[in-house]
């Protein structure tokens, strides 16, 4: 029998059996949109996770010095130098001083926040923009001046929004003036990036009692020349100090890599665990098709009877049950793709179905029914033309 | 002008194992078959008619003996070969006629030639043919459920000539017909015998098998009479006229 001539009997059988047919689908329905709609919503949640990423800037390296036996032996302006020499990628290059403490306005309010001594390039090397005031100035680094720069959320939550170039907030008791307030980034909450307090860094080093930086960012050109400078620093590093335990140096880009790695572990995890569900509805299309071939004993003896051979029975259930299976896993992809948006929109996420996870399910769920449908269809292949048209 | 021999059973046995037991269904028969003939097996219910039935339609194979069909000894041939063999050679018409009822009758008789390999255009035209011949070409798109049982039976006696078959075996196949359709269906297997087709009728009815120009009657597995109508219409007489004193 043609594949043509099948194709026809298996439509006519499927459509005869019109409810049975589409409880058989379903299985696969649920499976494949489930496939879809989990692996696409955990990918658009890494996209969101990429885009925010990209907000603090994938263009930068970050170093941390430890130094060898206490001694740092790189200073700024070493880093400076560096930075200078390699201007053709690097842009610029700003020290880091984390300082631990707790910010207060007349010793009433208090409250935590990211506080770093930065210099007068920071501002410009991490995209943010100053709304009101100035940014540090190299006279401020040099005489180690009380001034800060504040995020939108300290201006919310001590001076409900009315901030002024002129007000003071206190850091661990010592008053700073308010140079410059941030433009609001994020959501101005708690762990935003808008809860901020900058101040020059030999301010801050003053503070945490340090004699020298140790950490830095420098900022690339270009994004596609953050792993190769990444590596000329760490060559630079290693060269001065011989070991390579004595610095550590990180970017965003490597960062991402490394999430993405546990990102795609999380999504195959969670695409596996859905897939289960793809082999429950296969064992269901092979129930239904085992009943099938039961019910339908008498038309295989028929059809044995007037010629048809193994092959033409084999062909005959295969293709019905993957046919099955295959308007399963359309409806799926349809049902799982109006699913991915709709639930985008709702969680607030740019979410589409993903074409790879569309492929790979419908995929699966063609191989499924033909893999599921080849022991009824042996079952009925096998029947004895006398027995089967024996049987009512 | 010697006639040709399309059928020929030498020493044919059928065994069933049951258990431990064998139960021996045919017994060494002989049978031959020449073409063109129109004959009929009968025989009681057990009396292994069936069995022959099955053989010689190449449903299943003797346990030991040949079994010869045109030339081609078809006993040791199995699965696939056999199904080749009911394809090409022969010709089934069914008590229950044996139609698929999702299928219209067009599609039923052409399915021999489905099998067959033959195109779909083809395959159309010469089920109409024979449809035209049974006097159901106008009815081609009709479920077999929308036919009464007379109907149904000419639709199977149209799938059993479709594929040109060397010898039509006819199952019983006026079993689950009233008498007025009973005569019209076998009025049309003497017109298909005239045309030259050879048929052979499973029956277990004498008055059907009379039908037949000859009359095998089989009885216990073994052919028990080989005689022509005239002497099987005789010797129903006599046996009559004996039961009656």
């Amino acid at each position: 029998m043609r594949l043509r001539q099948t194709l026809k009997v298996v439509w006519a059988n499927i459509i005869g059996n019109r409810m049975r047919s589409f409880l058989t689908m379903l299985g696969m329905i649920i499976g494949v949109a489930s496939v879809i709609i989990l692996v696409s919503l955990m990918q658009s949640f890494y996209d969101s996770i990429i885009s925010s990423y990209a907000d603090m800037g994938i263009n930068n390296i970050d170093v941390n010095l430890m130094g060898r036996n206490g001694n740092l032996i790189i200073t700024e302006s070493d880093m400076y130098k560096y930075a200078r020499e390699h201007s053709d990628a690097i842009k610029g290059v700003a020290p880091n001083v984390a300082v631990s403490g707790t910010l207060s306005k007349n010793g009433e309010i208090e409250e935590y926040s990211s506080i770093k001594g930065i210099d007068e390039n920071y501002i410009k090397l991490y995209n943010k923009e100053i709304q009101e005031g100035h940014n540090i100035t190299y006279s401020d680094i040099l005489v180690r001046q009380k001034v800060c720069i504040i995020g939108s959320y300290i201006n919310q939550k001590f001076f409900e929004g009315n901030a002024k170039i002129g007000d003071s907030v206190r850091l661990n008791g010592e008053e700073f003036i308010i140079a410059g307030i941030l433009t609001q980034i994020s959501d101005s909450s708690q762990w935003s990036s808008d809860n901020c307090f900058y101040l020059p860094y030999t301010t801050a080093m003053r503070l945490s009692g340090m004699g020298s930086v140790s950490s830095y960012s420098l900022y690339v050109v270009n994004s596609e020349l953050v792993s190769s400078e990444t590596t000329a620093l760490q060559k630079y590093l290693f060269n001065t100090y011989h070991d390579s335990d004595a610095y550590k140096v990180t970017n965003l880009m490597q960062m991402l890599k490394e999430s993405n790695a546990q990102m795609s572990i999380l999504t195959s995890v969670i695409a596996g665990i859905a897939g289960i569900s793809l082999v429950v509805a296969g064992i269901g299309i092979m129930n239904i098709m085992l009943v099938s071939v039961s019910e339908r004993t008498r038309e295989i003896g028929i059809r044995k009877s007037l010629g048809a051979k193994h092959k033409d029975i084999m062909r005959q259930f295969v293709l019905e049950a993957g046919v099955t299976s295959t308007m399963g896993g359309l409806l799926g992809i349809l049902l799982g793709s109006i699913v991915t948006i709709k639930a985008g929109d709702l969680l607030k996420l740019k979410a589409m179905p993903n074409l790879n996870t569309v492929l790979v399910a419908f995929c699966i769920s063609v191989g499924i029914g033909i893999l599921f449908g080849y022991l009824p269809a042996r079952k009925a292949a096998k029947l004895n033309p006398i027995d089967a048209l024996r049987s009512e | 002008m010697e006639r040709e021999k399309l059928i020929e059973l030498i020493d044919v046995s059928k065994i069933y194992h049951v258990g431990d037991s064998e139960i021996a269904a045919n017994n060494e028969i002989d049978i031959t078959i020449y073409k063109g003939e129109m004959v009929a097996i009968v025989g009681k219910s057990g009396s292994g008619k069936s069995t022959v039935m099955n053989i010689i339609g190449a449903l299943d194979t003797p346990t030991s003996g040949q079994y010869f069909l045109e030339g081609r000894d078809v006993s040791k041939l199995k699965g696939d070969d056999l199904a080749e063999i009911r394809n090409k050679l022969i010709g089934f018409i069914f008590q229950q006629y044996n139609l698929l009822p999702k299928q219209n009758i067009l599609d039923n008789v052409g399915l021999p030639l489905m099998y067959a390999r033959v195109g779909e255009r083809e395959r159309k035209k010469r089920s109409m043919e024979v449809l035209k011949k049974v006097g159901l070409d106008k009815k081609y798109l009709n479920l077999p459920t929308q036919l009464s049982g007379g109907q149904q039976q000419r639709v199977s006696i149209a799938r059993a000539l479709v594929g040109r078959p060397s010898l039509i075996l006819a199952d019983e196949p006026t079993g689950a017909l009233d008498s007025k359709t009973s005569r019209e269906v076998l009025d049309l297997l003497h017109q298909l015998h005239k045309e030259g087709n050879t048929i052979i009728l499973i029956t277990h009815d004498s008055s059907i098998a009379s039908e037949a120009e000859r009359i095998i009657k089989i009885a216990d597995g073994t052919v028990i009479s080989d005689t022509d109508v005239k002497e099987f219409k005789n010797e129903i007489k006599t046996n009559t006229e004996s039961s009656m004193g």
